[in-house]
């Protein structure tokens, strides 16, 4: 029944985390159950960027060596009563859960919510994989930047290698004025060049920062474009046709959007 | 290639382009894990196993790597030479 979304990118720093944070919330403001889970063991960050940090006891690690019941260590989020946090341990490492072991717990969660959304941690090692084993739909995340773009290449090869393709694409960070520019990848050159299918574009946003430094997503913030491209990404993971939005400003831009995913490109 | 060289010509400072451009080198080298050099090295055996079954112009073969969307293939052309009077099997 529950959805497993596992967001992964390759490359570190490009926005898994907050990307993984903000699509939760918009759609646990719809009303969907969704159960977040943190796969960067080590490195944990969907904690803070949810604000949940101080309310944790058990973790990911926790479960998996049967150290507490599964729903013990799902956090709930107090502003939206539909979202949970299943935290990933921070002083153990990738190895101590298995690929297997993360099949396992979301088929535990499949009658539980949902919506289960995994955070992968960078790289293409145990991380990774624990992170993809139990997806249904895996979306990468890059920036209109070169080693950003390659590295994407580079995992949306190793999803379709682990069947767990096609894989969905967002575009973070991208900033119309340098594209008009001419110095920052278009939408269009990164989906020419990656060809996979757009599931969202989401232009840099200051009130992305001010989101982390509060523990509170944009994604709640009626007047971000920043969060209005992450409620826009949930809604088409949902299934519904929403339109992208117009960072060009100009006519032609869903025009030539709609024309590039459409396969065989132009 | 024909847009490639549009944009040599046209729009050569725009570090986009050069990055989309650079890109789409390193990303058909990445995708088959098959370097330039071997990929010249193959051509040379090719000509040479070719060359002894049909004559051709081995200075004009070319071989290259072409895609459609995320799907590679391998592209070779092999001008032949016109039929000599003379022939063996």
């Amino acid at each position: 029944m529950a959805k497993v979304v596992t967001v992964t990118s390759g490359k570190g720093g490009v926005g898994k985390t907050t990307a993984t944070a903000n699509v939760a919330m918009a759609l646990a403001a719809t009303g969907e159950k969704v159960v977040c889970i943190d796969a960067d063991i080590g490195l944990r960050n969907l904690d803070v960027i949810l604000g949940l940090e101080n309310r944790i006891v058990f973790d990911l690690v926790d479960v998996v060596e049967g150290r507490c019941r599964l729903k013990q260590a799902m956090i709930r989020d107090k502003r939206l009563p539909e979202l949970y946090l299943i935290p990933a341990a921070q002083t153990r490492d990738k190895t101590a859960v298995s690929p297997s072991d993360m099949v396992r717990l979301c088929d535990e969660l499949d009658t539980e919510c949902d919506w289960v959304l995994i955070d992968s941690p960078a790289g293409i090692e145990r991380g990774f994989r624990n992170a993809v084993a139990p997806a249904n739909f895996v979306i990468v995340i890059t920036n209109p930047e070169v080693s950003a773009v390659r590295d994407a290449d580079r995992i949306i090869g190793l999803i379709e290698a682990e069947e767990k393709g096609p894989a969905h694409l967002i575009i973070n960070r991208i900033k119309p004025e340098l594209v008009k520019r001419g110095d920052m990848l278009s939408i269009e050159d990164v989906l020419e060049l990656l060809a996979v299918e757009l599931l969202g574009v989401v232009p840099e946003d200051e009130k992305v920062l001010m989101g982390g430094n509060r523990g509170a997503p944009v994604a709640l913030e009626e007047r971000s474009l920043a969060g209005q491209a992450f409620r826009n990404i949930a809604r088409r993971l949902k299934g519904e046709e929403i339109p992208y939005l117009d960072l060009m400003n100009s006519g032609g831009f869903i025009g030539r959007i709609t024309k590039l995913l459409r396969p065989g490109g132009r | 290639m024909g847009s490639f060289f549009d944009k040599i010509l046209g729009r050569e400072k725009k570090s986009a382009n050069q990055a989309k451009e650079r890109l789409k080198l390193v990303l058909i080298h990445d995708r088959t894990d098959l370097s330039p050099g071997s990929l010249d090295m193959m051509k040379d055996e090719l000509i040479a196993v070719i060359s002894r079954y049909v004559q051709i112009d081995s200075s004009a073969v070319t071989i290259g790597i072409e895609h459609n969307g995320r799907e590679q293939r391998l592209v070779a052309d092999i001008p032949l030479k016109p039929a000599g009077r003379r022939r063996r099997s």
